[in-house]
């Protein structure tokens, strides 16, 4: 109706309007987590490097994105890398830290015609222990995904259980709960997420903890208005008519009617908890180094951004990345299921 | 009005007291005390059980909860910084007013820009302005703020130097006339307020567009253009009029994503707020100080709920009759 030279606001609000972007953000978010997992789960074949070991730091630190040094292997296991190589009849000279050094043809163990057989590339740069950034961030999918899924599957249960009690158990209970989901709603839950874990020993098992233990209440809200909806229609009396015992009345039925709202919300929450996760990593009271974080990572080159943007700048994009992904798909799964709620919602609880 | 103001207040100051009260024992379940932590590691250990002493942690748990409840009941006395050694309640003042202003501004530049670009979007639904709005919202929304910070600080301070990297005034202004001075408080707080005040924006075009295009559709809109009254008018006044009971609700939530995105931006800019007191206060294990942090924080974000209730009550008469 654009055609008739109106403003299309006022012919009809075309709430529902434009199918075509809505499968897009969708298939654009399916294919970016997809991805994403794939990358996670893949990590060990594709990362160039080992992402914790640290090979002739000295030499190999804050080398910018698109370094490749050769390596020398010498016969008593040590590498050793360098900025420039030259084969002599004799052995090997090496450039290194800005001195040459000789090594005998015999302790040199990859040596060819040319110089060494082997080069160590930095394709996004290296760290201020030169490890390799590119190998770092894809293990780092692997921490930053697992804790996500994880703290979300935990939050999600947690929350359906609290829901269904509250839904099911009788006005006291329901009151009693839902206050409490409502105290701790109103609290600033960043701030104990932060107290938490600054307080207790931090480690990946704990973030989980503490990340889903603060974020499963608007779950429990949720869940809780589906199954009290869904108790009074029909054929859960039906179900109740026919002898049914409650639990399997809970599992068979009710539960996986309300499931699909429950589940645009947890990947809503996926993308959010990464975040937190990351969030924490990066105040140095989450995940710990050596292992590689999105946010860690991040906080390591936070001081060295002047000479080496890469080091901060790269696991930074993987991770806005990441959000971006989650943050499509729950978009996207909520557009198709209830195109009214299109542009109705911010993207996630408070993100961090 | 006043009974439902009076009882949303009671229950307000009910959850402070039971956030309070769980963070004090919470804090005392954690592993290690302030003295344990400190740099004195070459006490003997008479001397550490002295300080204990010293700062009440040898008596009971109960005890020490009713100590510190009744100064602060009674005198509104938190305590003294087991780290800085010095009043909690000077070092809160000396905070809050850094955290209140990078907040203030964040929250102008959040509903200004986000206001701008919701009305914008609705005012062409499926254009290619309202889809280019929608992809900004959603990258804007997914960035992690203390990434943001430091691409902003990249961009903006480092590689072409416009504004400052980071804390609340020049060396020198101590030396600077008022006006300048003032001048080079908003020159510090410019990158700051306006990472935070971006991240959000996001959110806030998102419910302005959907809740101005579900006031569009309206009869009463379609009454006032009837009269004719011009289309800016309309979309403006009429119908921006409407649509901000979704955005009250909102401002709750904002107020506290603000509270926690304020936190890691102040570590991010080194702005001498709250969030970088407590910081600084939890890794020291101090506990008065991070007991009135919290307290701080609870206050703030049930301020902001209750702000945004009484709002929504002020706006729809039906939910203060309920």
């Amino acid at each position: 109706m654009p055609s008739l030279g109106v403003p299309s606001g006022t012919v009809h609000p075309r709430l529902t309007a434009n199918r075509r972007v809505l499968p897009g953000a969708l298939r654009g978010g399916i294919a970016l987590v997809g991805l994403l997992l794939a990358t996670a789960v893949a990590a060990p074949l594709l990362a160039p490097q080992d992402p914790i070991e640290q090979v002739d730091p000295a030499v190999a630190q804050g080398r910018p994105p698109g370094t490749s040094l050769p390596e020398i292997h010498l016969r008593d296991g040590r590498r050793l890398l360098a900025d420039r190589v030259a084969r002599l009849p004799e052995g090997l000279v090496a450039e290194r830290l800005g001195r040459s050094e000789s090594f005998p043809a015999a302790a040199v163990a990859n040596l060819t015609a040319g110089g060494v057989g082997d080069r160590r590339r930095f394709l996004l740069g290296s760290d201020r222990f030169g490890r390799d950034v590119l190998s770092r961030i894809l293990y780092g999918a692997r921490v930053s995904l697992a804790i996500g899924i994880f703290a979300v599957s935990l939050a999600l249960t947690l929350g359906i259980a609290v829901g269904a009690l509250a839904a099911l158990g009788g006005s006291l209970l329901d009151a009693l709960l839902m206050r409490l989901v409502d105290a701790l709603l109103a609290f600033p839950s960043f701030f104990l997420v932060i107290a938490l874990s600054a307080l207790f020993h931090s480690g990946t098992v704990a973030v989980v903890l503490i990340l889903a233990a603060t974020s499963w209440m608007e779950t429990s809200r949720l869940a809780r208005a589906e199954i009290q909806s869904l108790k009074r229609r029909d054929f859960i009396l039906a179900a109740r008519a026919t002898g049914e015992g409650p639990v399997a009345i809970f599992f068979r039925h009710l539960l996986p009617n309300a499931l699909t709202p429950l589940l645009v919300q947890a990947a809503l929450l996926v993308g959010s908890l990464i975040l937190a996760e990351s969030s924490l990593s990066f105040l140095g009271l989450g995940i710990q180094p050596p292992t590689p974080s999105w946010g860690n990572m991040v906080a390591d080159g936070r001081d060295l951004l002047v000479t080496a943007w890469w080091m901060s700048t790269f696991p930074g994009a993987a991770l806005a990345l990441t959000v971006i992904a989650f943050n499509l798909l729950a978009d996207g799964v909520r557009d198709l299921l209830d195109p009214r709620s299109r542009g109705g919602l911010p993207f996630s609880p408070p993100a961090l | 009005m006043p009974g439902f103001l009076l009882r949303r207040l009671a229950a307000s100051l009910l959850l402070l007291f039971l956030v309070l009260t769980v963070t004090f024992f919470l804090l005392r379940l954690a592993p290690g005390d302030p003295v344990g932590l400190s740099e004195s590691s070459r006490l003997t250990a008479e001397e550490r059980a002295d300080q204990r002493r010293i700062y009440g942690l040898d008596r009971p748990l109960p005890v020490q909860y009713a100590i510190w409840l009744s100064a602060v009941a009674l005198h509104f006395d938190w305590g003294t910084s087991l780290a800085y050694q010095r009043p909690v309640n000077r070092l809160i003042a000396e905070a809050l007013p850094a955290t209140l202003l990078l907040a203030s501004a964040a929250l102008v530049v959040e509903y200004g820009l986000g206001l701008l670009l919701g009305v914008a979007a609705a005012r062409r639904p499926d254009s290619a302005l309202d889809h280019l709005i929608r992809i900004l919202s959603l990258l804007v929304t997914s960035q992690p703020v203390f990434w943001f910070g430091l691409m902003a600080i990249l961009v903006f301070a480092l590689a072409w130097p416009v504004v400052p990297a980071g804390h609340l005034r020049s060396v020198d202004a101590a030396d600077l006339a008022a006006g300048r001075r003032a001048l080079d408080l908003l020159y510090h707080l410019a990158l700051p307020a306006l990472v935070l005040g971006v991240h959000g924006c996001g959110a806030i075009a998102r419910v302005a567009r959907g809740s101005l295009l579900e006031v569009l559709g309206r009869d009463a809109i379609t009454a006032a253009r009837a009269r004719g009254l011009s289309e800016r008018r309309v979309l403006w006044v009429h119908a921006l009029r409407n649509a901000v009971v979704p955005l009250i609700q909102l401002f709750a939530l904002s107020a506290t994503a603000l509270l926690s995105g304020s936190f890691v931006t102040e570590v991010v800019f080194s702005w001498p707020g709250i969030g970088l007191l407590t910081f600084t206060a939890l890794s020291a294990r101090d506990y008065p100080l991070v007991l009135a942090t919290t307290a701080l924080a609870a206050v703030l974000a049930i301020a902001g709920n209750l702000a945004a209730d009484v709002a929504h009550a002020v706006a729809d008469p039906r939910v203060r009759d309920a």
